[in-house]
């Protein structure tokens, strides 16, 4: 345990060091009912999900973690800033917790907000191993709210993990059960012409990739808090009441639209970062991302959270009632998304002419929106946008393929995170507000705001029918780690070349999203990037030693897309990178 | 939220007693740096056919495989058992190397042990398998027999979904002759093509899917007039009842 022993000498010297909370963690074998099925699975403290962590910002925290399982376990603190030690990643930032042994982490707490904690070890996560992470502030909150719940969400699969991963790679559309039939080819027919229709089924034959391809593993039942829809999870409020949902979404590979018919939500924190408040109607939750949300029912009926998967295959259901037992009306799940050409903008197989992959999506690069100041209701540059987007288009036409004839989506709604004309754009089931990225301001700037020292592109690239998933082409195992250094500020380029969607997850440092709102743009811990888009994030290297980074989609992770972020340097190491740094400006 | 860079500054400071870059940096050696190794079997068809003239057969085509993205070991297995006569027709085992070749299509190299009823063959195979534009399966194998002689053979097939879980599959292989192999019944030429339309349900998952259908076989120029020789038949229509097994 030579580990925690530095980790408790490190705690000692803490300048910020106050209280000293200790907590106690099993990790177990439990069972899981999800209402709709019961599985073995994994747990802490004999249940999954785990229990709610209550931190306070400013205090030391020791976490004693003791496996009971008969395999190493590990646990990861999501979205923590903590000594590297205290990560939790085997083999990155520490050996892992053997069957039966005690594993003692010790990391002060610098932040506040929402979180939450999983297993870094195999599959232990999809499989249960999960819970949540409750931080209060040393300050005032700047928002009231009379009570709060933690609402955690995931998609409990009645398969084993490693069973889901084995039969992707056998099979890439194992679970996909939307794909396109041959009556849904006859519907087109009488919808959009013969001609028309054979075109859109060429071009999509001719790709090899499928329009249904929205969500890899179907067949889940959301659950809330460990519940499922029958079981229906209820908080209790009094009318009046202004309620802070906690919102985490601890699934393997479900994305959820969240809603609470007959409520407003005033979304004032993502991934435990305080945001100008935004009122919408409905939002989209990453994988392994947070929102919280405050919501003022004023009528003593029933509400149900309704959290539809983006692929519309599943959904989560919870219910916020005045007393025990009261149900309000659960709505059906939404027609599925499909895929348009625009979400395959970014793909290498689309360039049959000169133009090239980044030339395709630099149409959609998010780069171009900083020039314009953006209106803090979204994109307000259609024309650049559109312009932008026709090159685009242009750009990956390819013989045979006429765009104009293309089945595309339908609504029209357009958010800057997606590529223009993309099927997954969503859309308020009422018609109204839904929330994008694009709405994020930071409450308070974090960082002083300065040029980056330079740019890193990760093309976040994969083969859906062989079921690898990479980053530049190479997946984790022929990786060499990526190397920052420290005091750098580091401008990270995604580029995806998928036709899925990658909640991005870096340990360790914050992630600040480019929404070109400068020293406003929002911190998060998960930027999820959009098929066909190119997103940007910042990063100051500001901790020292190895840290994880990947894919939080379970199975993309686990197929490839991962990388070790190795940061060097560091006061302690004598180095001046920041001097350097400083010295190069913002070219690199 | 000053407060915040400021401690992360100051944790940083509070480093210098650990080395930082230093050997003790864990080293990934989980299973995660590890290349997945996967396992899997198939049995595209595992059926009774049931023939116009009354022939009975069991039959299948399977196969098995462990291994990485990069590399994998293949065991195809294909057979014809005669229910009445009590005879394997057909029985054909290969052992196979699989790398992929570009995105959709990986080269296979090995052997092939042919053990029906009847003289023997050894092969050598080369071949390619993937999914071609337009979601055929395809199939392609060279094979030079240990008597030197030398054929080809091609496998295609496609789904078409009535539902997602009713599936019509159409397959059809098609056997080329480079050269004559008396002993074995194969002429020069086009040797035999059999096609099958089946019309399958998912009960279990993708595991379990029973199905009918109608298969067509048939052979062609010198093979056809060997097997006329030998008193067989040269075409033949069967109904076909099975199911498709994976796990
Ligand atoms: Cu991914």
């Amino acid at each position: 345990m030579k580990k925690a022993l530095m980790a408790g000498a490190l705690g000692f010297l803490m300048p910020a060091m106050a209280a000293a909370g200790e907590y106690n963690i099993t990790v177990d074998r439990v069972m899981i009912d999800t209402g709709d099925f019961v599985k073995e699975g994994i747990g802490y403290n004999g249940a999954s999900p785990g229990p709610v962590l209550r931190f306070k910002e400013g205090e030391t925290v020791t976490i004693n973690v003791t496996n009971n399982l008969d395999e190493p376990t590990s646990i990861h603190w999501h979205g923590l800033i903590l000594p590297f030690e205290q990560d939790g990643v085997p083999g990155i930032s520490f050996d892992g917790i053997p069957a039966g042994e005690t594993f003692t982490y010790e990391f002060p707490i610098v932040q506040s907000g929402t979180y939450w904690f999983h297993s870094h070890s195999g599959f232990q996560e999809p499989n249960g191993a999960y819970g949540a992470i409750v931080i209060e502030p040393e300050g005032r909150e700047p928002f009231r709210y009379d009570r709060e719940y933690v609402v955690q969400l995931t998609d409990k699969h009645p398969h084993d993990a490693n069973r889901v991963m084995r039969n992707l790679k056998m099979m890439p559309d194992y679970y996909n059960r939307q794909q396109q039939t041959v009556g849904d080819f006859f519907a087109d027919i009488s919808k959009h012409g013969f001609m028309t229709t054979l075109q859109d089924r060429l071009a999509w034959g001719d790709m090899r990739m499928m329009k249904a391809d929205v969500e890899d593993v179907q067949g889940f039942t959301g659950l809330i808090n460990g519940k499922g829809p029958e079981q229906n999870w209820t908080g209790l409020f009094e009318p009046g009441e202004r309620i802070r949902l906690r919102f985490i979404n601890s699934s393997a590979m479900a994305y959820f639209d969240i809603r609470i018919p007959g409520l407003e939500m005033t979304v004032v924190q993502a991934d435990g970062n305080n945001v100008q408040p935004v009122t919408v109607d409905e939002f989209r939750i990453g994988v392994a991302e947070t929102y919280d949300v405050i919501v003022r029912p004023k009528t003593a009926e029933a509400y149900t959270i309704f959290a539809e998967s983006m692929g519309r295959s599943g959904y989560a259901r919870a219910t916020l009632a005045p007393e025990k037992g009261m149900e309000g009306p659960v709505p059906g799940l939404r027609e599925a998304p499909l895929l348009t050409m625009a979400d395959m903008s970014g793909m290498h197989g689309m360039d049959h002419g000169d133009t090239t992959g980044a030339d395709a999506s630099a149409g959609m690069d998010h780069s171009d929106m900083n020039q314009g100041e953006m209106a803090p209701d979204g994109m307000k540059d259609d024309a650049v946008m559109a312009a932008d987007a026709s090159d685009s288009m242009t750009g990956m036409d390819h013989s045979g393929m006429d765009h104009g004839t293309m089945i595309m989506s339908e609504g029209g709604a357009s958010d800057p995170f997606y590529a223009e004309g993309s099927g997954l754009v969503p859309v308020a089931a009422n018609g109204g507000k839904f929330l994008s990225y694009a709405d994020l301001r930071a409450q308070k700037p974090l960082y002083e705001e300065r040029e980056p020292t330079r740019e890193i592109e990760l093309r976040l690239t994969g083969n859906m029918e062989r079921y690898t998933w990479s980053i530049n082409g190479v997946k984790y195992e022929d990786a060499e780690p990526l190397k920052l250094q420290y005091g750098e500020r580091v401008r990270f380029k995604f580029v995806n070349e998928t036709m899925m969607t990658h909640p991005m997850h870096l340990h360790g440092m914050w992630s600040i999203l480019d929404v070109g709102a400068g020293e406003w743009n929002p911190v998060k811990h998960v930027i999820s990037v959009q098929p066909g888009t190119t997103v940007y994030m910042e990063t100051e290297v500001d901790a020292p030693g190895q840290w994880a980074f990947h894919c939080h989609l379970s199975y993309h992770a686990a197929s490839g897309m991962f990388r070790k972020v190795v940061v060097e340097g560091g006061p302690d190491q004598g180095n001046t990178a920041r001097a350097e740094v400083a010295k190069d400006g913002g070219d690199a | 939220m000053k407060t915040l860079t400021l401690s992360a500054f100051a944790l940083a400071l509070t480093l210098p007693s650990l080395p930082a870059l230093g050997s003790d940096m864990p080293q990934d050696d989980t299973r995660r740096k590890d290349a997945l190794t996967l396992w899997g079997v198939q049995f595209e068809e595992l059926e009774y056919r049931y023939s116009d003239d009354d022939e009975e057969l069991g039959v299948w085509n399977g196969d098995a495989f462990y291994g990485t993205d990069e590399l994998k070991f293949r065991w195809l297995t294909k057979g014809e058992y005669a229910i009445e006569e009590q005879a394997y027709e057909k029985l054909e085992n290969q052992l196979l190397l699989q790398t992929p070749v570009s995105d959709f299509f990986d080269a296979k190299a090995g052997v092939r042990f042919d053990t029906p009823e009847g003289p023997d063959r050894t092969y050598g195979v080369l071949g390619l398998t993937g999914l071609a534009p337009h979601w055929f399966e395809v199939d392609a194998s060279l094979y030079v027999s240990d008597e030197g002689d030398t054929s080809a053979e091609f496998d295609a097939e496609y789904e078409l979904l009535f539902t997602n879980h009713l599936i019509l599959s159409a397959a059809l292989d098609a056997t080329v002759a480079f050269s004559e192999d008396r002993e074995i019944g194969v002429g020069k030429g086009l040797v035999s093509t059999e096609a099958g339309l089946r019309l399958s349900y998912d009960l279990i998952d993708r595991s379990f899917s029973p199905y009918l259908g109608v298969v067509h076989e048939r052979k062609y120029g010198d093979t056809a007039d060997f097997a006329e020789a030998e008193g067989g038949g040269t075409e033949d229509w069967f109904a076909v009842i099975g199911a498709r097994v994976s796990f």
